[in-house]
């Protein structure tokens, strides 16, 4: 996405976005005093559009079209460094992972590629209890259009006998489909009652 | 009884969520109230007045103000009532603002609310009596606690006057954390050239007794007349004797000692002067590496001083002092970064604090004043300066700005340069605090002058690369992650309360701040007095201070000390307790709580015990009323009957 | 001694993390410890679950925690620090009052939140113990130089996961002492590898994998130990897709410290499965077969 050059803040500034986020990740957004130790500590800075320390700067102008369709939150591993280094307490890794939630229920997912694997591997959950490795990576590169990623690792793999040709099916995978199905409805309800 | 009350409006304060005219309304139907109204500011002269003109034109007999907190404003209102004739203690308060308008804005049960205090106070005001003070003499010599800068100026200024001092110090010599420090910011003038004459001239005043290596055991009584019980430890070496000669620190064979003075960066000896500009300048032995106490041999210091001052079976000594006045200055210590692993400290031996650099740039310390890196010597040429190591950091419980290390980071770059020309000099810092005179210029030249690089961002990470270290961290600034190499990292650690301030505090009966600060008085109007009367705070033990700071608050606490010292008796309060002899049972309960072992047993004809209080030691604090079984002792001014009173007019 | 423990592998272990798994039950088995399987388990949802909503992956663990509970168990281990995030993750959502009522809702089974969900290396620390491992060693692995590698979510964050410290853990450094092996300070224990975007960005893991097998190579280590399947497989099977992104050769065995330990106690090495590492631990192999003494001289000559 193209990075903010004027903000009219009068315009743009939504403060119902900062307590949505303050209320998914549990934190206190206004405790950041932007020291940029989350950026300092964050190995994923060099491929952020924004880095850690502006997304929180942006949360608190109340930015959430540029927010939630930042490069960056998609890109954030969750390795809670900037958790672990933050001065003022507060566990932004948790800031990041509401702030994906809220970019995914809103639709506007700036990474198709990190979309497409994430639907695909809970597509394997739900459907066999558990992940199908080998079955996954195939259908993710059709999808991302990638063919040949990662083939090269699969003679390695074969040859250590460590990926099975077949899903491993557990017994209960109608109770982790239910589990899916009851999430998915309470997600309906939650949406509808915030409106 | 006639009794008057003026509620305080206290401009809006109280009046937007108390209805005043009410509670004024309310109290003329209390009993024996014949006066009451209400004004904008009753603590300003017009409402002084007014309480004086009252008095006078209804012949009242006792007073009641419905306003502050009595903290704030009781002496003032105590000292109205008393120029129109009343005994001061016919004056009673009623915290309206504090204990009500200030924490609700419900505006009826607020103004309940203050009407219940004002009729608790008439309640008990119908029961008080004149009480009056009586005068004991000061005994006008001062103690000083802590031998930095801010207790040496304090000392000094009090000795220059003429005053009796006693100087206390912890450590071995005095001069504190001034005398560890290479140059000062922002003059750049050599701290111990400055320092040094100071220190020697409390060696040379005769009025000012020096316990160095001492520390207080115990304080007891009151303004004007402490008694301070002070441990003397044990040095192993006779002082008086003891010539400063060295001799003995030279013949040491235990010599892997790490020498505190220089922050641990090199050795001393198991006996040692502390520095050579030490005061006083005498040997201490550590029995924890003397081989005389670890190993019971050697002998070899007792052996070669020319002196015969070595005692290895010297003990502790508790001498006691008696003064009039206490000024604290304990000063501060620093933040241990080992809190901050992902920094490494302790971990990589280049990676270092603000006050170990000091003693590095020091010519008198580890190495001679050449900068070279603690692992391997070689001299730096990247230095990487980490500032708020330990300060504005919530997340080690150090949320405070510690005030001098933007200012001193300011003053090692400008050092590193003028040591290393060809050195960089990189600070990574948040924002820069320098408000002093001179100080934001000081700041400027490092950039501008030296050519310091100045980062705004912390640092994340730092980890070692060959021989030279890895500083990761951000420019918020340009929105990128920052690398640089370094052969040397300053971290600057805050500042922090001084180790031990806690249990100090409470021998001294002073408050202190969640971090261990001691508390001043008022923090605007009263900034060197504490809540105790006759002790008084000087320097970083009340909070983050730099040196002009500090030797100004020395010198304000000296001034109030003369203050107190230019009168030769003062009042004792009369609000102590006293005890009726025909009711005391002789249990001795009041004794054994009372904390300020202000009760002793008296014997009557006969052999009849009794308990008596000695009225200049009590401090009113009414434990031996509250344990006391018939109720024989009793507080004045807050008797049973006063108390009772208060609660019957609440419960009513 | 005998004891049994709730065991939970997760889904890597059945796959590209097999020889973790093997491990983890040779040494359980030299302790006296009998992994029990969590019956019919399944798979945490791991990080795709995490991001559509923390309360659909604590709902996916819950009900591998409430298998264990109905089972008997107080305690459950798991070999994978992912799963053990959503493990506790699970248990987390529990205790929040703000969350407990709609986890349960969705979770739709007896829960009653009372076992505690640990990591291999911090039941090998506090279960087992150093010194026990010490005394079982037969084979000490002098003379060979293992930088341990903790990841990400071992130790963090500090406040989550409740073992060890945050910054500079020392859990895997005493492990791997006790087992013989020279453990030098290794400054990127907790840096994180690039994670799960080895798959769609090979510029990450290549960038941050490298950095973390340059600074094992510049420590002359031997070995790079780690406890994490996801780790194991960016640090191993992808070595040469990064040695390719970095253009330089690394050669460095990254074996996991089960396997280490294992060896140590004198299991084969093929019952530990190092035969499935990508990069091989030859001189692993050359040192059990010839025993410790001819080891030594071989690797100074």
């Amino acid at each position: 996405m193209e990075r903010l050059r004027t903000l009219t803040l009068n315009n743009t500034f939504d403060e119902h976005f900062i307590r949505l986020v303050e209320e998914e990740s549990g934190q206190q957004i206004s405790k950041c005093y932007q020291c940029g130790n989350c950026s300092a500590s964050c190995n994923y800075t060099f491929v952020y559009d924004y880095p850690v320390n502006q997304i929180m700067r942006l949360i608190q102008l109340g930015q959430k079209a540029a927010v939630l369709s930042s490069r960056s939150i998609w890109l954030c591993a969750a390795c809670t460094a900037c958790s672990t280094r933050c001065p003022c307490n507060i566990e932004v890794t948790r800031v990041m992972e509401a702030l994906r939630v809220m970019s995914l229920r809103e639709g506007i997912i700036s990474i198709k590629d990190v979309e497409v694997f994430y639907e695909e591997f809970l597509k394997s959950v739900k459907t066999f209890g558990r992940v199908f490795e080998t079955g996954l990576l195939p259908i993710v590169n059709l999808r991302t259009g990638r063919l040949t990623n990662d083939m090269e690792l699969a003679p390695k793999v074969f040859k250590a006998r460590k990926l099975h040709l077949l899903p491993s099916i557990i017994k209960g995978r109608k109770e982790v489909a239910a589990i899916f199905d009851r999430f998915e409805s309470w997600q309906h309800q939650k949406m509808a009652h915030k409106g | 009884m006639r009794i008057g009350v003026f509620v305080c409006q206290c401009g809006t304060n109280i009046a937007s969520t108390v209805d005043t005219e009410r509670v004024a309304e309310a109290a003329r139907r209390l009993p024996d109230v014949v006066y009451s109204t209400t004004y904008v500011y009753t603590c300003s002269e017009p409402g002084q007045q007014e309480i004086q003109r009252a008095i006078e034109a209804y012949n009242l007999q006792g007073v009641v103000v419905a306003a502050c907190s009595p903290r704030m404003h009781e002496p003032t209102f105590r000292r109205a009532v008393e120029k129109a004739g009343l005994n001061r203690y016919m004056f009673e308060m009623a915290n309206i603002r504090e204990h009500v308008s200030w924490i609700s804005n419900d505006r009826e049960a607020n103004t309940k609310k203050a009407i219940e205090l004002v009729r608790m106070a008439v309640a008990k005001l119908r029961f008080n009596q004149p009480l009056f003070p009586s005068r004991v003499a000061i005994n006008k010599r001062v103690m000083i606690i802590g031998g930095g800068v801010a207790g040496i100026q304090a000392a000094l200024d009090c000795a220059d006057a003429g005053l009796q001092v006693v100087l206390v110090e912890r450590k071995a010599s005095i001069g504190g954390k001034m005398a560890q420090l290479d140059k000062t910011f922002p003059t750049i003038d050599c701290s111990s050239c400055i320092l040094g004459p100071k220190m020697v001239d409390v060696a040379q005043k005769e009025n000012i007794t020096l316990y160095a290596y001492s520390e207080i055991e115990s304080v007891s009584g009151y303004v004007g007349n402490f008694t301070v019980k002070i441990r003397k430890k044990a040095t192993y070496v006779d002082w008086t004797a003891c010539t400063g000669c060295g001799v003995c620190m030279e013949k040491c064979p235990s010599r892997k000692v790490l020498d505190e003075f220089n922050e641990e960066l090199s050795f001393t000896r198991a006996i040692s002067i502390p520095f050579p500009q030490a005061i006083p300048k005498k040997a201490t032995i550590n029995p924890k590496y003397c081989l005389h106490f670890t190993k019971g041999k050697c002998g070899i210091c007792s052996k070669v001083c020319p002196a015969k001052a070595i005692r290895y079976d010297m003990t502790d000594e508790v001498v006691t002092e008696e003064v009039g006045a206490i000024i604290v200055a304990t000063g501060y210590d620093l933040f241990d970064p080992s809190a901050y692993g992902e920094y490494g400290a302790g971990q990589y031996r280049d990676v270092i604090t603000g006050i170990q650099y000091e003693r590095i740039l020091s010519a008198s310390g580890p190495f001679g004043g050449h900068i070279k890196r603690p692992s391997d010597g070689k001299e730096p040429k990247d230095v990487v300066f980490i500032a708020c190591v330990g300060s504005r950091d919530a997340s080690v419980g150090r949320p405070y700005c510690s005030g001098v290390c933007c200012m001193y980071i300011a003053k090692q770059a400008i050092l590193t340069k003028d040591h290393i020309p060809d050195s960089r000099c990189y600070v990574f810092y948040m924002d820069i605090r320098a408000p002093g005179k001179n100080y934001d210029e000081f700041v400027r030249r490092a950039q501008e002058e030296y050519g310091v690089q100045y980062i705004r961002g912390r640092v994340g990470k730092i980890y070692p690369k060959g021989d030279r270290l890895v500083v990761q961290g951000m420019d918020t600034l340009l929105g990128v992650q920052i690398e640089v190499e370094a052969d040397l990292v300053v971290l600057a650690t805050g500042i922090e309360a001084s180790k031990g301030a806690r249990e100090l505090a409470e021998k001294l009966h002073i408050s202190y701040d969640q971090y261990g600060f001691f508390m001043e008085n008022h923090p605007k109007l009263r900034p060197v007095e504490t809540n105790t009367a006759g002790i008084y705070l000087a320097g970083a033990c009340q909070g983050p201070k730099d040196i002009p700071a500090s030797v100004a608050q020395g010198s304000a606490a000296a001034s109030k000390v003369l203050a107190l010292f230019a009168r030769d008796t003062i009042e004792t309060s009369p609000q102590v307790a006293s005890v009726n002899e025909r009711a005391c049972i002789a249990c001795g309960k009041c004794i054994e709580v009372c904390p300020y072992g202000a009760i002793r047993w008296k014997e009557l004809k006969g052999g009849i015990k009794k308990a008596e209080v000695l009225a200049t030691v009590c401090q009113g604090c009414g434990l031996c009323n509250a344990t006391c079984p018939p109720k024989a002792i009793q507080l004045q001014h807050a008797t049973d009957n006063q108390i009772l009173a208060e609660i019957e007019e609440l419960c009513a | 001694m005998f004891r049994e423990i709730a065991y939970y592998p997760g889904c890597s272990i059945e796959g590209t993390a097999k020889e973790f798994d093997e491990s983890v039950r040779e040494i359980c088995k030299v302790f006296g410890i009998s992994l029990r399987e969590i019956p019919d388990w399944n798979c945490c949802g791991s990080t795709p679950a995490h991001i559509y909503e923390p309360l659909l992956s604590a709902a996916l663990s819950g009900r591998n925690l409430a298998i264990a509970e109905s089972v008997g168990f107080d305690k459950v281990m798991t070999p994978c620090p992912g799963c053990l995030k959503a493990l506790k993750g699970s248990l987390e959502a529990f205790r929040d009052p703000t969350k407990k009522e709609d986890f349960l809702r969705i979770l739709n089974m007896p829960f009653e939140g009372r076992i505690k969900a640990v990591s291999i290396v911090q039941f090998l620390i506090e279960d087992i113990g150093v010194d026990e491992i010490e005394r079982n060693v037969v084979f000490p692995l002098e003379g060979i130089t293992v930088v341990p590698y903790y990841g990400c979510l071992l130790t963090r964050p500090p406040k989550f996961a409740e073992f060890d410290d945050p910054e500079q853990p020392t859990s895997m450094d005493r492990l791997l002492g006790a087992v013989g092996a020279k453990v030098p300070h290794f400054p990127f224990k907790t840096e994180c590898c690039g994670a799960t975007y080895g798959v769609l960005r090979k510029d990450i893991v290549g960038k941050l994998t490298g950095r973390i097998l340059k600074m094992a190579q510049d420590l002359k280590a031997d070995a790079i130990a780690v406890a994490c399947p996801l780790c194991q497989q960016n640090l191993d099977l992808r070595q040469g897709q990064v040695e390719r992104y970095r253009k330089e050769s690394f050669e460095i065995p990254v074996i996991y410290i089960t396997q280490i330990i294992g060896l140590a106690l004198g299991i084969e090495p093929k019952k530990l499965g190092l035969h499935r590492l990508a990069v091989k631990p030859n001189f692993l192999f050359e040192m059990s077969r010839k025993g410790k003494e001819n080891f030594v001289l071989e690797k100074q000559t």
